[in-house]
């Protein structure tokens, strides 16, 4: 068999073009089957660990990931985490996103039953390095400071950066970032206070 | 093509980044710390070693007419699987490197290897140039990784124990003390800026190195005349 006239007909080439997608696809269609357990269950992990700082340790003993629900926000859906200890929930964690400098700032928002936020974590974000970055925990510990808080305390026209006349800090040369993560918070606040009884369960 | 020069021409003489100016993107979009470009460097260096010895081992297979397409199938289903697989049973680093791997697919610089050296070579040369272009890679997305993290931060390697475990947190070293940052060099123009301060000191050793071959070989000339 001559390989190198072969490899000139037209004939040859489709049917070793349409070989080679073919060959991709199974071979992908293998690993995706092949991996697809292995990496629900690593992204099911990651999810329960991110929710999980947010909540006081020990606060709850159910599986985290498996109790979703969803909310159509005007600002796009939001996802709603139960955690329960011995059946009653004891806190809802939020998670949203909120516009920032340069694109989308993903926040969890944990709460406790009576309003008030457990903790606030930046999942992801591609706000300035140097300058925006300072709500991630490794960077600084600004974020901490929203434990504690709730609508009434402070009142809700103090829920701004201290340069719009609020109660939080902003950063030296950043201000648009720290604005957004106050606001997405606080909106995460307001979202939990129009839909306490649905978010708690206490509603069939 | 001899091993040596293989070698010689993955390492420096055409090395990917400071030669033959491929790459660009990647080298500059991941190279906001050297741990950055180690990573991306070495994700790279798995698929450009598995890319070329594939191709070299179809190179009597494909028709030259059709190859761009095969090649570029061959790559992002390379990619693809290294992705699925790292995502699956190394997650801890995929979620480190996660974002560099899809890029991959967009490294001219492996179908570049492919092209000219991959599809008319022996597998074993290939996996050579392979293994070389990807560890000239390496070096350089390291080098400007590290000119730019050691003036925009002031530290050199920092995170690498989530690269590599926690084994390396040696490497991990805070140069300049009190360092407030120099922003410019960790967004984008501080990559362009590096890499061309980088390219005009390559230039300047080549030129040297040029010159001393030049001197040598008018020395050993000479008495041969006389």
């Amino acid at each position: 068999m001559n390989l190198a006239a072969l490899r000139d007909r037209l004939d040859y080439q489709i049917v070793l073009l349409g070989a080679t997608a073919l060959l991709a696809a199974a071979l992908l269609a293998g690993a995706n089957a092949l991996t697809r357990p292995a990496i629900a269950a690593a992204e099911a992990r990651d999810l329960t660990e991110s929710l999980a700082q947010v909540l006081p340790v020990g606060s709850f003993d159910n599986d985290l990931a498996t109790e979703a629900l969803s909310l159509d926000t005007a600002q796009g859906p939001v996802t709603v985490w139960r955690a329960r200890k011995e059946g009653a929930t004891t806190a809802v964690v939020l998670r949203l996103a909120q516009p920032g400098y340069s694109g989308l700032i993903h926040i969890v928002v944990g709460i406790a039953p009576d309003g008030q936020v457990l903790g606030v974590r930046v999942l992801k974000h591609t706000e300035t390095p140097g300058l925006g970055d300072k709500i991630e925990t490794a960077k600084g510990d600004w974020i901490h400071g929203f434990a504690g808080k709730s609508l009434t305390a402070p009142e809700p026209a103090r829920w701004a950066v201290k340069k719009d006349g609020g109660v939080f800090d902003q950063f030296t040369g950043a201000t648009i970032t720290p604005r957004a993560v106050v606001n997405g918070v606080k909106r995460a606040l307001e979202l939990f206070a129009n839909e306490r009884a649905r978010l708690l369960g206490e509603e069939k | 093509m001899n091993a040596r020069q293989i070698t010689r021409d993955g390492l420096w003489d055409k090395n990917v980044v400071f030669t033959q100016m491929l790459a660009l993107c990647p080298a500059l979009a991941v190279t906001s710390t050297a741990t950055n470009g180690l990573g991306m460097g070495l994700a790279s260096l798995v698929v450009l070693l598995g890319a070329n010895v594939l191709i070299a081992a179809l190179r009597h297979v494909i028709s030259p007419d059709v190859r761009i397409p095969v090649f570029i199938l061959l790559i992002a289903t390379l990619v693809t699987l290294v992705d699925l697989a790292m995502n699956a049973w190394l997650h801890d680093l995929h979620r480190v490197l996660g974002l560099f791997i899809a890029l991959i697919v967009a490294n001219c610089a492996i179908l570049g290897r492919a092209e000219a050296f991959a599809s008319r070579s022996p597998v074993a040369d290939s996996a050579l140039d392979g293994l070389m272009m990807g560890l000239g890679f390496t070096f350089a997305l390291v080098v400007v990784g590290g000119v730019r993290e050691i003036l925009g931060s002031g530290t050199l390697f920092a995170d690498a124990h989530l690269l590599l475990g926690e084994a390396f947190r040696f490497m991990e070293l805070t140069l300049i003390p009190d360092y407030k940052g120099y922003l410019l060099m960790i967004l984008p123009p501080g990559g362009f800026l590096a890499l061309g301060f980088l390219l005009a000191l390559k230039r300047l050793i080549d030129q040297r190195l040029a010159e001393r071959a030049a001197r040598s070989q008018a020395a050993n000339a000479a008495p041969a005349v006389a």
